[in-house]
């Protein structure tokens, strides 16, 4: 019963939470590039602002897409919080994702189309470090459900240190951080990294930024999941890899795609499957 | 309430300018004036734009391109023309292939002049198009109003 009282408060609350990082994240943007920046509440401002915008439809199956896209990640965020499996928390992620692609790839824009395809790139490149990620946990904690992992009270950092940095260097794809950001990018002044949002305007392109938001929260939930033994550890960390993923955000330049699906399989594969390998090895 | 006055998006179009205004509206965004202060983000793209900037003048084979920029952008919408070239054509006016100001081809709201035009007049004139962008928003509500009776 608690559970599902966690669910319904992350589906109330991670807007705020989600808005008011992308907020503070536009600050310390701003601060490391010696400017002032917008106020906390841009980004709030910004959403409200398309919903009051004409909404361009290039498609009549683009708004459902996006909807579909917004729901998914809704019921992702949903289904983490309430201490379900992790496995089905992590394949409704893929749905969401894929349909946020059928959304780009409804649109006649060749940048909308290409954007897609980054997309895909990028959800191809993250998916194995995932998979990793949840066999780590099952691994240490003895089950797929969030639930259990949380109470098995162990401290899966200290077990899944390869792992914990794997998921770090995905990490910055999902946030669209830069280095890894070509699908989909916070500041593209060009059209392309912009891509998949190319043909949206109005308030499907506010359902994606809200979509975000739910998102960045899940995934900080994930974070937090490898420190879960402490409540304060654990958002403190939390709260430093958001810190971190800006810093990596302003001090890198963007890759090619090549670059991005190479060296996060390379991780995933080396950190990930590394640390597997060595807890079959001695557990 | 409106929350256009918060988050005005900008996109910039160059028609045939000798980037003296171009360089000038991108030092807006520099630590010196950082218009990002204001909740102005430069985009790339006319479907996420509220505020149209137009520097240069616009010749023939550009004339089509801003049409369909233009064209683009959601409602509500406005055009601001920097620059003296963008307000009338300029020097440049009478050349052959030069068909005079943005208001030639799209009708500008906001007419910002200098050679090259000042980053401070140019952050005066987006906040004066964002006054016509609201009473343009308060119009759309009314005809929508209207529409539903």
């Amino acid at each position: 019963m608690h559970s599902i009282l966690y669910g319904v408060l992350f589906i109330l609350l991670a807007p705020f939470i989600g808005g008011f990082l992308a907020g503070l994240d536009r600050i310390i943007t701003a601060r490391m590039q010696r400017r002032v920046g917008p106020p906390i509440l841009q980004p709030f401002y910004d959403v409200f602002k398309l919903f009051q915008k004409k909404t361009i439809m290039t498609n009549r199956f683009q708004a459902p897409y996006i909807i579909c896209h917004l729901i998914f990640m809704i019921f992702t965020g949903f289904l983490f919080f309430e201490g379900s499996d992790i496995l089905l928390t992590v394949f409704v992620l893929a749905v969401s994702s894929i349909f946020f692609v059928l959304g780009a790839y409804s649109s006649k824009s060749p940048f909308s189309f290409l954007g897609a395809e980054r997309e895909l790139l990028l959800i191809m490149a993250y998916e194995p470090m995932v998979l990793i990620t949840l066999v780590g946990f099952f691994k240490i904690a003895g089950s797929f459900h969030i639930y259990d992992i949380i109470a098995s009270g162990k401290p899966l950092i200290a077990y899944l240190p390869g792992i914990f940095l794997g998921f770090l260097y995905i990490l910055t794809i999902k946030f669209r951080k830069s280095p890894f950001d070509i699908s989909y990018s916070h500041h593209a002044h060009q059209e392309l990294v912009k891509g998949i949002t190319t043909d949206l305007s109005g308030k499907t392109l506010a359902l994606i930024e809200i979509s975000h938001w739910y998102e960045n929260v899940f995934l900080l939930g994930f974070v937090f999941l490898f420190f879960g033994f402490n409540i304060w550890i654990g958002l403190g960390v939390t709260l430093a890899v958001y810190f971190l993923e800006i810093l990596i955000d302003n001090t890198f330049a963007r890759e090619k795609w090549e670059f991005v699906l190479r060296t996060s399989w390379i991780a995933a594969f080396v950190l990930g499957g590394g640390n597997l390998i060595l807890l079959y090895i001695f557990m | 309430m409106s929350f256009l006055k918060n988050s005005p998006w900008i996109l910039h179009y160059n028609g045939s300018s000798c980037n003296g205004c171009d360089i000038e509206l991108l030092a807006c965004l520099t630590p010196m004036y950082d218009v990002e202060r204001f909740g102005v983000v430069n985009t790339g793209n006319p479907k996420h734009a509220d505020i149209l900037l137009v520097t240069g003048s616009v010749n023939h084979q550009g004339a089509d391109i801003l049409k369909n920029l233009y064209a683009q952008m959601p409602e509500p919408k406005v055009v601001a023309a920097l620059g003296v070239c963008a307000t009338s054509g300029g020097i440049f006016a009478p050349c052959y292939n030069v068909k005079g100001g943005a208001d030639k081809v799209i009708p500008v709201d906001v007419y910002v002049p200098g050679c090259a035009v000042r980053p401070e007049a140019i952050i005066d004139g987006v906040i004066k198009v964002i006054g016509v962008l609201e009473e343009k928003r308060a119009k759309m509500l009314e005809a929508k109003k209207e529409e539903s009776l």
